[in-house]
């Protein structure tokens, strides 16, 4: 494999990663390299989950992700769980409307675990829920509006499946 | 060989390694990364372990009743279920690792691999006595969890090999792991002990970790445990047992003053959580 070029599969779309170090995370290269700032760049250890992204469907840090080793995984950013530049997605919606958000920086790690949490379980208890976001720290709003909002989403969808 | 290197079978990783054995290998990726991230460590060329699927699978063997557990599976995937189910101790550890996208990508080889003294895999892996199985070009070799580390993030891999999977003895009777942080989530041990009865065997056995350079196995306190107690069948532990296991436990530890806490505290917090886990075991 050539180090100077690889393809990472990124929210559907193939993107081609030139000229990089070998050592760079997938988050810096989703920032730096691809244009994707939305995962966010705080504690580089794993230790606060503002760069969280799924991939092959697990929600992970992307700082601990090597970059040129994530060839073939399906990666998806906060960019990419579908909002547009009109819309958001339901999570988004709801953090909004709880209170949810403060300064902001921890919210796209936030939303990604929140959907993947969701997406697998779609009905956490209050003890699932805190333990799902037990990896996103939020320095401003002390959680509980976080977890109102995850539990607004739960109740919203339940509702849509019952139409 | 240059760049990362993302081999797709067991054999293309071990023949990537004979040709390469000073490059960097990678599982997780949840110590080796904070470590670039820092620049504490500059990789030049990356054998990442992430697509070989051998790496990936566990299996329980009923004849010999042991568990075998790929290096490559992450700990999200001990937590629960059978696998749960069959090695507790395991499942409660790996409950106790970082956060959930820590323990999705996290490994039990690669907690091996930094054999870091707070590893909180290892001292259930000691308590168990299971065996590290490694695979170089030259074949498989196996070697006694006790035997796998050697100091501080120093363990008896040679160059060229890697670690294949763990084998674990399937134990009848109550185990557990504990340990101490400053909070319930996202902590890297200050303490931890991992405590097995074996009912039918009669036996108790204790590992500590975070309190020596590698993991304590308490072969004094256990060699007197059964002497206090029929560990076959007693539900209850005598008040001044349980207090001589505390002070026991504490004696066998080996603790050092850190950034995390003191020696002092680390010896009086181990001593508790020996004393707890006896207490829970018995009259579980």
């Amino acid at each position: 494999m050539n180090p100077e070029i690889y393809t990472l599969r990124i929210n559907g779309t193939s993107r081609e990663v030139r000229d990089a170090w070998i050592g760079e995370s997938l988050l810096y290269v989703l920032r730096e390299r691809l244009g994707l700032p939305g995962a966010k760049g705080a504690c580089e250890q794993g230790e606060c989950g503002s760069c969280t992204v799924l991939m092959d469907g697990d929600a992970v840090c992307a700082c601990l992700v090597l970059a040129a080793s994530a060839v073939g995984a399906e990666i998806v950013t906060v960019e990419g769980l579908g909002a547009t530049a009109d819309t958001v997605t339901d999570v988004q919606y709801a953090m909004v409307q709880a209170g949810a958000v403060q300064c902001g920086f921890c919210t796209p790690g936030l939303v990604v675990a929140i959907h993947h949490l969701l997406d697998t379980n779609p009905e956490p208890s209050d003890l699932e829920i805190r333990e799902a976001l037990s990896g996103n720290l939020c320095r401003c709003t002390g959680y509980g509006r976080i977890f109102d909002a995850v539990s607004d989403v739960a109740a919203r969808r339940r509702e849509e499946a019952r139409r | 060989m240059s760049g990362v290197l993302v081999p797709a079978t067991l054999a293309e990783a071990v023949s990537a390694l004979a040709a390469d054995p000073a490059a960097t290998l990678l599982a997780g990726g949840t110590d080796v990364m904070v470590e670039t991230n820092f620049g504490h460590r500059r990789p030049e060329r990356v054998i990442a372990l992430r697509g070989v699927p051998e790496l990936r699978q566990w299996h329980h063997d009923r004849d010999q009743n042991t568990v075998r557990i790929g290096a490559g599976v992450p700990w999200a995937q001990m937590e629960q279920g059978e696998l749960a189910a069959l090695v507790p101790a395991l499942a409660q550890a790996a409950r106790t690792v970082g956060s959930p996208q820590i323990r999705a990508a996290g490994t039990l080889g690669g907690n091996l691999g930094t054999s870091s003294p707070a590893g909180d895999g290892l001292p259930v892996l000691w308590a168990l006595d299971a065996t590290v199985e490694l695979v170089s070009a030259a074949g498989v070799r196996r070697v006694s969890a006790h035997e796998f580390t050697t100091g501080v993030k120093r363990n008896a891999l040679r160059p060229g090999e890697l670690i294949a999977a763990v084998e674990i003895p399937v134990v009848t009777g109550w185990q557990a792991y504990a340990k101490v942080g400053p909070r319930n989530a996202m902590v890297i041990s200050v303490v931890s002990a991992c405590l097995v009865l074996d009912r039918p065997a009669g036996t108790v056995r204790l590992a500590l970790g975070a309190v020596g350079p590698t993991v304590i196995r308490c072969r004094d306190t256990e060699q007197w445990l059964a002497g206090q107690l029929d560990l076959r069948t007693a539900t209850t532990v005598p008040a001044d047992v349980a207090n001589e296991t505390a002070r026991r436990v504490s004696a066998e530890a080996r603790p050092i003053d850190d950034h995390r806490s003191t020696a002092d505290y680390r010896r009086h917090a181990v001593g508790v959580l020996g004393r707890r886990l006896l207490e829970r075991a018995i009259t579980s």
